[in-house]
């Protein structure tokens, strides 16, 4: 096998609903993904302008495995191209942000510009007549590869493609509302970093944020105070494609309600010592307290009570992959705001009080799907389709991001 | 030299009792306002106010005891904390600062041990009911890319 033939494969099964256990492990069907979804016609997040605020300023990530640079040029204009060099295939920055007037490869020093022009070849004539570059070895052909960049109200996204279409079209009207809901425009404020090391599939973080099934089982704090619960008004909505989703809930009550009796993890009688951790004010036109926006192929936006955040979905081969997050305010924030975001913090990343238990049952899901990949998950809560619901008993969602997967890997559906 | 003794018992003892799991002593190692803080390297580095863990009090902490009792769902542990280099970086009237290396071992039922976290405790340390506490506690971890998820305390 290769990622040529996994390109021929099938989808076993007529529905989305139906996923083979082998697209959360096998190899080629990997490779065969870093070509056609994060090198194919996407947006990936690469960052927040916040973070480059000056020119020269760089930071380096990660679309798919392959290593790139944004940089913000003295135009005020934002960048992105390959970190890789393009004489031997270094990867030239090694620091993960910082300022520089160019990056120089460590090798042989080659030099390229804030743009990712090559602009410097040590010896290029030669030396005392000897060797050297041929003649017809031109600069102009040899840059670090460029990606289409946009800037989205201070969300920076890039493409390998450069034909992919604007933003707003690749996510459709309805989720670019959600978008901008959150990014709407307003400076942003940097709180910090955290990055956790998930031993599954990449996917199965996107599936993680597309499922408000388990949302309402799995996590003791969301149930129990009511951050995120099934019997609360709540939406699941998906862009025309099926690539891109929210769900969206309110806060509800710390008391019992239809359903609760099959939510195990609602514990009437657990309260908090110091109740300043959950002490959420509302700050958004809409009376929505939770919004979970994943947008395909690498990127969740996290608006749970005052917890803002990006995830950023690093895949590091078939079984395991990298969530990097952005914690974040808006710069008119007051202090107090300031610190509700960081207490409230405590919920999300590798030691959330909520998402703890995302990163361990993910794991336990690849270790339990991995030996099976001739097996078919079932996602068909909710029905067949992947329609806009207005509940949480639904895996629609997921549905959806499957439809659209299996048509950019362009796996054909059998007996459809 | 007698603080020096009395500060590496503080420390001994506190990555002792995590090791053994009596969690529910976690809190008492703390003064009733006080600070733990787990913090990545590079935020503490670049002055970024993020934490990874952020309590604000011995309640806090006493809650976040609770959600690993009867909240979180996780996979079954041992954790090992190693605690070296101890030194009284500062020293002020009511407390000392003191600042040690630690390491985190990790095993899990079917892994051999790894390290799980590097990093240094910068405490500042006071007397408080006759002995010594923690008023603020910043683990200050070098292992930026977390093996999943941090559970128990550091």
């Amino acid at each position: 096998m290769s990622a040529m033939d996994a390109a021929k494969r099938s989808w076993p099964a007529p529905s989305a609903g139906r996923v083979p256990l082998w697209v959360y492990s096998d190899p080629d069907v990997y490779a065969l993904e870093q070509e056609r979804v994060f090198a194919g016609p996407t947006w990936n997040y690469v960052g927040l302008e916040v973070e480059i605020p000056n020119p020269g300023d760089y930071r380096r990530t990660f679309i798919g495995e392959k290593s790139v640079v944004v940089t913000r040029t003295k135009d005020g204009a934002v960048h992105c191209f390959l970190n890789k060099c393009t004489h031997r295939g270094v990867e030239f920055c090694r620091t993960d942000c910082g300022n520089a007037r160019n990056f120089m490869c460590p090798y042989h020093q080659w030099v390229f510009d804030l743009k990712g022009n090559l602009i410097g070849v040590p010896f290029r004539k030669g030396v005392k007549g000897q060797g050297g570059m041929p003649e017809d070895f031109d600069f102009k052909d040899h840059p670090a590869r460029p990606l289409k960049v946009e800037v989205v109200n201070g969300v920076i996204f890039a493409s390998f493609d450069h034909d992919v279409p604007p933003f707003k079209d690749y996510l459709g009207e309805s989720m670019y509302h959600y978008f901008t809901r959150v990014f709407d425009g307003r400076g942003l404020r940097l709180l910090g970093h955290e990055r956790q090391d998930i031993p599954c599939n990449w996917k199965l973080m996107q599936e993680n944020i597309k499922d408000p099934y388990h949302a309402s089982l799995l996590h003791v704090f969301l149930v129990t105070f009511g951050l995120f619960r099934a019997d609360q008004k709540s939406e699941v909505k998906l862009d025309p494609s099926g690539a891109h989703a929210v769900l969206v809930s309110r806060k509800g009550e710390q008391k019992a309600g239809e359903g609760l009796e099959e939510m195990a993890s609602f514990k009437a009688d657990y309260a908090l010592k110091d109740p300043r951790l959950l002490d959420p004010v509302k700050e958004f036109p809409d009376a929505n307290t939770v919004i979970m926006q994943t947008i395909f192929p690498n990127l969740i936006v996290q608006q749970q009570s005052n917890t803002l955040a990006t995830r950023q979905i690093i895949p590091k081969g078939p079984n395991n992959f990298e969530l990097y997050w952005t914690f974040f305010g808006y710069e008119n924030d007051d202090e107090a705001m300031v610190t509700r975001r960081l207490r409230q913090a405590n919920l999300m990343g590798p030691a959330g009080l909520v998402s703890v238990d995302d990163g361990e049952v993910l794991e336990f899901t690849q270790n339990g799907a991995r030996p099976h990949p001739g097996d078919l998950a079932v996602m068909e809560m909710g029905g067949h389709d992947h329609a806009d619901t207005d509940h949480m008993v639904t895996e629609a969602a997921i549905r959806g991001f499957y439809e659209h997967y299996a048509r950019v890997m362009g796996f054909k559906r059998e007996g459809a | 030299m007698e603080l020096q003794f009395e500060v590496e018992r503080l420390l001994y003892e506190y990555v002792q009792t995590l090791d053994d799991g009596h969690l529910e002593r976690w809190p008492v190692f703390f003064t009733e306002e006080c600070t733990y803080q787990v913090i990545a390297r590079d935020n503490f580095d670049r002055g970024l106010p993020l934490a990874l863990i952020r309590c604000e009090s011995r309640d806090m902490l006493h809650d976040r005891v609770t959600a690993l009792q009867q909240a979180n769902v996780y996979g079954p542990r041992y954790l090992r904390h190693l605690v070296s280099n101890p030194r009284v970086v500062e020293r002020h009237e009511e407390s000392v600062l003191v600042q040690s290396n630690f390491a985190v071992l990790r095993t899990m039922l079917d892994e051999p041990t790894k390290i799980f976290l590097a990093g240094r405790y910068l405490d500042r340390i006071v007397v408080d009911s006759g002995v010594l506490r923690f008023s603020e506690k910043r683990c200050i971890y070098d292992t930026l890319l977390i093996p999943n998820s941090v559970t128990y305390p550091v």
